[in-house]
């Protein structure tokens, strides 16, 4: 593992939830890694998989998609389609030779700043351990 | 208008010291600077001042600017005062686009460079995004001229009562039989000592002949769907098994009712009452129920009918059925208050199994005129006690069971020494944690209860126990540290009162799945904005009072009360809101008719036009959630603002 590694990742979030409690991870003074660039987006329903895909093709490190518990969805249902486009595109990820463990899907509530930043520390040391994203030292696709 | 060549303004916002020096705005405004289609880029003290926003609009004046980029705070703090700047200058407010570089970089990390360097990624991206941005049109729809409160406890009959008096139909909706909430319960109240019938009766009273409120007791919300301005709630009335209209309330029924041994949930279990049951004497409305699950009649099948016998205006309908009615309103207010702790599973404190603890609850009730005891404090066996602890915190500011501070019971803990004093001159052992009294007139309060010889001992209570050190001292022993002296005190009691705590609503979850609300990790509903929107909800139209926010007392209930009515009325009276613009739209000409995005839809938005052989949207329902668009293979579906290119562009200036 190269210690000075420092990884890139996208983070799809949802306005109602996980980038609400990002605000509140801020408002709080909490720190954590900055390798994490947000991508604030509506519901994670909207979450097309070609976007995870783009991100990784593009030479992120990981990618983390933020939305509602299980029944607090704004829109009713869109983290729960969120979840089984996750999955789906997961396997799709494997084939090409990408660590599975690159792409994460958490629910993180407007109330739970201090879980934001937790699972922002933990993502990113889950991909430092990682190391840097297959496609930028061989050829993938 | 999509083919005119980006011409980008950049504004980096020092928020005083909250963004610099931690992040070096100079250096970001520089790098602004050098990108693609950016043709002025400037940091500034505070963007969202008046000279900030002046900034902007001569720019887009003198530089001829088409698209916008703030990088500043959130967008949820400032977007709408940027895009309003951009309207003022003769811009679409749509072609703006904000950089959150404070919650999310200056903020939250530790090292100045990697802020910085974070802060351009963030504003790399906005510019590349905002060069894709158009803008997009919106429509004004009409409001309707009502408000649905939901609870009617102090909070919804204040919340009520004040929209009612701005001229607006309110539906106000309460399970119970009767509205009045806890406060209908309590005898004094803090730290004025008011008897709480007195200033709560004028206000049920008011709330049952308003002519603009509609009182729906016995009801439940079912279901809401719509958007501001135009909910529609199903509501469930419960079958009473009396007739509303013919009922003159004069509680012959009560009196003739053959089953009396019901435990009665308006006397906290403490006394008993018949099947048929108005919760108490002041109830509002007067007409009672028939609690189905104990009469002999509905639950046994047995033949009684003794109520519709002596009733004498023929009001008693054992036929009823459960009905759901649909209402329109313009906005809804969240008034479903808080549920007492029950102390049971904290068994050290001897809740059920010795007969002389009480909860605060109902000490409240031994304490009320129209109580068990008609307002005597007097122990199960009849005798006045000569020794009575109350225990604060129970369940409050506890790791195992409410880890905040509830707030109240200090306060009411006083007053309950108070009223013992006065009542009974026994001896008063109260056991704090801390002593919390902020308020006005609370600290006053404080000082006059010392002065009347209360013992406050700072201590938690290990336990209360039955073993009795003296026979003869008292029938409870409660057990304790006092922290101030560091002694351990057995003290024999002949009554023991535990301030309990209050947590969320019996139900609160499913209010907040169907309004859409979200909620802490305490169950209590979340706010807008914690300081600045403490009665909004990121729902448009959807308000919060009382309790069910957090827990608070009863002059900071009425204040958020009005406060919610206010906000609920300022939207009424505006007559009209506009549509969100940020909503999806199918391409005709690249939709193949798969009918995909209808499946997905949660609203019900989207129909097939079966002549083009298209799925189209129905702007008036779509709620912008993206659904169809990332499911739509032919990429035909796309939410405003937040279309592929956008989103794209932004992953790609991030990861460039």
């Amino acid at each position: 593992m190269d210690a000075s590694f420092e990884p890139k990742i996208i983070a799809l979030v949802c306005n109602w939830c996980t980038y609400t409690a990002a605000d509140l991870a801020g408002t709080s003074r909490l720190k954590y890694p900055a390798n994490v660039r947000l991508v604030r987006l509506m519901c994670t329903g909207m979450i097309d998989v070609k976007y995870v895909i783009k991100a990784f093709l593009e030479g992120a490190d990981g990618v983390f998609i933020g939305g509602c518990h299980p029944g607090d969805c704004h829109y009713i249902n869109g983290n729960l389609k969120a979840r089984k486009r996750i999955r789906s595109v997961g396997s799709i990820l494997e084939n090409f030779g990408f660590d599975p463990g690159r792409l994460t899907l958490q629910w993180i509530g407007a109330s739970e700043g201090p879980e934001f930043a937790r699972h922002m520390t933990e993502f990113v040391d889950t991909i430092k351990k990682l190391g840097p994203n297959p496609i930028k030292t061989r050829m993938i696709l | 208008m999509n083919r005119e060549i980006p011409r980008i303004g950049v504004y980096v916002c020092h928020c005083g010291m909250n963004i610099a020096p931690q992040v070096d705005v100079e250096q970001v405004a520089g790098f602004a600077g050098r990108l693609e289609h950016v043709v002025v880029a400037r940091d500034y003290k505070f963007m969202c001042s008046n000279p900030g926003q002046e900034l902007i609009e001569d720019d887009i004046k003198a530089h001829n600017l088409n698209r916008v980029v703030v990088a500043s705070c959130s967008p949820r703090m400032h977007e709408a005062t940027f895009r309003k700047a951009c309207q003022k200058a003769g811009l679409s407010p749509y072609n703006f686009q904000m950089a959150n570089i404070r919650e999310q970089a200056s903020w939250v990390t530790a090292d100045s460079g990697r802020a910085t360097a974070k802060a351009k990624d963030l504003v790399a991206a906005a510019v590349r995004r905002v060069a894709f941005h158009h803008p997009l049109q919106t429509r004004q729809v009409e409001v309707n001229k009502s408000v649905l409160v939901i609870g009617g406890g102090i909070a919804g009959i204040q919340a009520a009562i004040s929209a009612a008096d701005a001229g607006y139909k309110v539906y106000l909706v309460e399970r119970e039989p009767s509205i009045g909430g806890h406060m209908a319960k309590f005898d004094k109240t803090f730290p004025t000592l008011d008897c709480a019938a007195c200033i709560m009766t004028p206000k049920t009273v008011i709330a049952g002949q308003h002519e603009n409120i509609e009182l729906l007791t016995y009801c439940e919300v079912v279901g809401l769907e719509g958007f501001v301005g135009n909910y529609k709630a199903r509501i469930l009335k419960k079958p009473r098994y009396v007739d509303e209209d013919k009922c003159t309330g004069c509680g012959t029924c009560m009196e003739k009712c053959p089953t009396r041994k019901i435990p009665s949930g308006f006397e906290e279990n403490l006394t008993f009452r018949p099947a048929i049951y108005s919760p108490f004497p002041q109830a509002v409305p007067k007409t009672p129920v028939i609690d189905a699950d104990n009469c002999r009649l509905l639950a046994k099948n047995k033949r009684c009918g003794v109520c519709a016998k002596f009733c004498e205006a023929d009001a008693i309908d054992f036929n009823q059925e459960p009905r759901h009615l649909e209402i329109t309103v313009g906005a809804v207010i969240v008034a479903t208050g808080f549920s007492a702790f029950d102390p049971s599973p904290m068994v050290q404190y001897g809740y059920g199994l010795y007969p002389e603890v009480y909860t605060s609850l109902q000490f409240e009730r031994l304490n009320n005129a129209t109580g068990p005891t008609a307002g005597r404090i007097l122990m199960k066996d009849g005798r006045v006690p000569r020794k009575v602890a109350i225990i604060h915190c129970v369940g409050s500011r506890d790791k195992n069971h409410l880890p905040y501070c509830s707030r109240v019971c200090c306060m009411y803990s006083l007053k309950f020494s108070h009223l013992v004093r006065e009542k009974t001159g026994a001896e008063v052992w109260s056991f704090y944690i801390d002593m919390r009294s902020p308020g006005k007139l609370y600290e006053e309060f404080y000082n006059r209860v010392q002065a009347e010889g209360v013992h406050l001992v700072r201590g938690k209570v290990a336990m209360v126990t039955d073993i009795v050190d003296q026979p003869g001292s008292g029938n409870l022993t409660v057990v304790a540290e006092n922290t101030l002296t560091g002694r351990n005190l057995r003290l024999p009691v002949d009554m023991v009162i535990l301030s309990v705590g209050l947590q969320p609503a019996r139900g609160a979850e499913e209010v907040a799945r169907m309004t859409g609300i979200s909620t802490d990790g305490d169950g209590w509903f979340t706010e807008l904005h914690a300081k600045l929107a403490p009665v909004n909800t990121p729902t448009a139209g959807i308000f919060l009072a009382g309790c069910c926010q957090g827990p608070k007392d009863i002059p900071d209930t009425v204040a958020q009360a009005m406060a919610a009515a206010g906000q609920a009325t300022a939207l009424l009276a505006k007559g009209t809101v506009e549509t969100q613009a940020e909503i999806s739209s199918i391409d005709p000409d690249t939709c193949s008719g798969c009918r995909s995005c209808l499946e997905v839809c949660p609203y019900n938005a989207i129909y097939f036009d079966e002549g083009r052989r298209v799925a189209v949207v129905n702007d008036a329902l779509c709620q912008g959630c993206g659904s169809c668009a990332a499911t739509c293979p032919s990429s035909a579906a796309a939410v405003a603002q937040f279309n592929d290119r956008q989103v794209m562009a932004e992953i790609d200036a991030i990861l460039a």
